[in-house]
């Protein structure tokens, strides 16, 4: 593949990117940074597999906490069972996403036969069936939940190789989500998401396609929340499957970019230090569901589509000004789809 | 044991009333305006908290308090609906809509949980604790009062929705926004007051569980799960399926508690779960229809 004179600095721009992302707990070496690091990296990985399915095919998912939750909870149960301890709990990461992909397929079965909001009410049930088994079953410890295996890093390189680790997942699950979005697959889940009817008209096999996002969505995001479990060295039922998780994951594709592959990575990336830091603040306890409930409204009233999209929008508007548009005018007729409109984009 | 499933099926249909009166006021809410209100639950819970300020602070019963009680939600309805949800359009709107009434619910809970803390507590009245011994069974005076309060109450929005001018309008928009529309009916004036409507029932189902539940701002989730459940069992937009979703649903999970009081919750969503594999719309939905 030969980059063209187009892509070189947008690849040049991405190779910088990972640089500053490899070299950041270097530059900023205080474990309270890092640690926003590794929580930054974690949410990056959750918002773009949550994107990958439910941006793409337009289903949303607020039930993906019981993928994150289910992640850490195989590892912790799987770690206690084997006697795991240290570097080698790392190995169940494979069987972690495994669980999370086994799980998506009766969940996928049930809930995808339905739509709209009736798909977004069963996440949720479904999220709540979780939630209640975590408590209620014995093997999960009940509400106090589990502690994971010892883990005899030390306090500096803790951070840090969680943070590579993190980093690690989210490049990948970004780097899938790109593959997909530019893949035969990727543009028939958005024929989905356009007009599900017309794409099972066209010879989409709706079904197939749909439940595929949505098991490699939750694989990846089984896997993340294993990460996140021994990176907190515990999970309760309220932390693994908590009813905010979905809805943060949520704001921070509709902040970025819901459907784009950035946006959900820009949108992590914005949210989720600042959720931590306002959580950390306890004069402010109840102010951060607030916070959060505002900046959505926000997003949700004035940037509907995302910073990503209506950036870019900006920015071709602020090149062409002064300029003759790039379509003549007398071509432009009532009929031709707008830029940016989700079945113009092309 | 029979008589201790008699006790559960009639504690059942009497709280499940109470649930109806909810589920209505969301399904309504849904027909109208094709929104899922997730902030249902921690409006009832906003509701539970009105009546417990006017009960500790003005000693004002709760029965009486639902005079003022009502009023308010149905304005705090209307200003969701006229702050938030009028200005969404566009092809995302369904999603949006649910985000947006979900961002509603957690400011409402940050707000609540500043004001009244994250402790538990419930609302006190002489008929709250004791109860009335009625045809061998004991009936917590609450209940009784509560049912019945719930029946008026929803034979009230029937005979609103059926037997009114503003009634016909919102079925006439239920049924087709556009031609709504055309026939000249202020679809956004209809909209508005549906939703206060919708949220002022919660005020009376936030009296009532707040009177039988220990309650803090955390509650609103457990709620909302449950209604979610009732309204698409029942069939979203159909008011008969909601009340008979209602009881039904609440019955069987009172009966359920005999035996396994940890996973009754789970029967929720268990038949939710069954139902929909069987009959994806839901008993009495109507078969969803092509968009556009």
């Amino acid at each position: 593949m030969t980059l063209s004179r187009d892509k070189l600095p947008r690849a040049g721009g991405l190779i910088v990117l990972l640089a500053l992302a490899i070299a950041f707990p270097w530059l900023f070496s205080n474990p309270a940074v890092t640690n926003y690091g590794v929580f930054a990296m974690i949410f990056v990985t959750v918002a773009s597999a949550w994107n990958l399915f439910s941006g793409y095919s337009g289903y949303i998912s607020l039930g993906h906490a019981v993928f994150y939750g289910s992640g850490a909870y195989v590892m912790g149960v799987a770690a206690k069972a084997w006697h795991l301890e240290g570097t080698a709990v790392f190995e169940l990461l494979p069987l972690c996403a495994l669980a999370g992909a086994v799980i998506a397929v009766p969940f996928g079965l049930v809930a995808l036969r339905v739509r709209r909001h009736t798909f977004i009410v069963v996440t949720i049930a479904v999220f709540f069936i979780f939630q209640l088994m975590a408590f209620n079953f014995s093997f999960t410890g009940g509400s106090s939940g589990l502690s994971s295996p010892f883990l005899s890093w030390t306090q500096a390189s803790f951070n840090l190789s969680f943070y590579d680790i993190a980093l690690a997942c989210a490049v990948g699950t970004i780097v899938i989500s790109w593959l997909i979005r530019r893949s035969t697959f990727g543009l028939r889940l958005r024929a989905i998401r356009d007009d599900e009817d017309r794409a099972r008209g066209l010879g989409v096999k709706t079904m197939r396609v749909k439940l595929s996002a949505f098991v490699i969505s939750g694989a990846l995001t089984s896997l993340i929340g294993a990460v996140w479990f021994y990176y907190e060295t515990q999970v309760q039922p309220q932390t693994g499957f908590d009813p905010l998780f979905d809805l943060t994951v949520v704001l921070m594709a509709f902040l970025g970019g819901y459907g784009s592959v950035a946006g959900p990575v820009l949108g992590a990336l914005l949210i989720e230090p600042g959720t931590l830091w306002l959580n950390s603040q306890p004069q402010l306890s109840g102010i951060a569901e607030i916070v959060l409930g505002a900046v959505f409204l926000a997003v949700v009233l004035f940037v509907p589509r995302g910073i990503i999209p209506a950036g870019g929008e900006w920015i071709t508007k602020l090149r062409t000004r002064g300029k003759p548009a790039v379509v003549p005018a007398v071509a432009m007729t009532k009929e031709s789809v707008p830029a940016g409109t989700p079945g113009g984009e092309k | 044991m029979a008589s201790q499933i008699y006790q559960a099926v009639v504690d059942g249909i009497l709280v499940g009333g109470v649930y109806a009166l909810m589920a209505v006021g969301l399904t309504l809410i849904f027909g109208v305006l094709d929104i899922i209100n997730i902030a249902q639950g921690v409006l009832v819970i906003l509701g539970a908290y009105l009546s417990y300020s006017l009960s500790t602070r003005a000693h004002i019963d709760l029965f009486t308090g639902l005079l003022i009680t009502i009023p308010v939600m149905f304005i705090i309805g209307v200003v969701i609906h006229w702050a938030f949800i009028r200005r969404l359009r566009g092809s995302e709107r369904t999603s949006m809509t649910l985000l947006v009434t979900y961002a509603a619910a957690l400011i409402i809970e940050g707000v609540l949980y500043m004001l009244y803390g994250a402790d538990n507590v419930q609302l006190k009245a002489s008929y709250t604790t004791s109860s009335v011994h009625l045809l061998g069974f004991y009936l917590p005076w609450i209940y009784v009062y509560g049912f019945i309060l719930a029946v008026v109450l929803v034979l009230a929005v029937y005979l609103l929705l059926y037997r009114s001018r503003f009634g016909r309008t919102i079925r006439a928009t239920m049924q087709d926004e556009t031609a709504a529309r055309l026939v000249g009916i202020d679809v956004n004036r209809v909209s508005a007051l549906t939703f206060g409507i919708g949220v002022a029932v919660t005020a009376v189902g936030g009296m009532m569980y707040g009177a039988t539940n220990a309650f803090n701002a955390n509650s609103g989730y457990d709620l909302i799960s449950r209604l979610l459940a009732i309204i698409i069992l029942g069939g979203l937009g159909s008011i008969g399926g909601a009340l008979a979703a209602s009881v039904f649903m609440i019955t069987l999970e009172s009966v359920v508690t005999i035996w396994e009081p940890t996973w009754a919750i789970a029967v929720f969503y268990a038949a939710l779960v069954l139902v929909l594999v069987i009959r994806p719309q839901g008993f009495f939905g109507r078969k969803e229809v092509r968009a556009q």
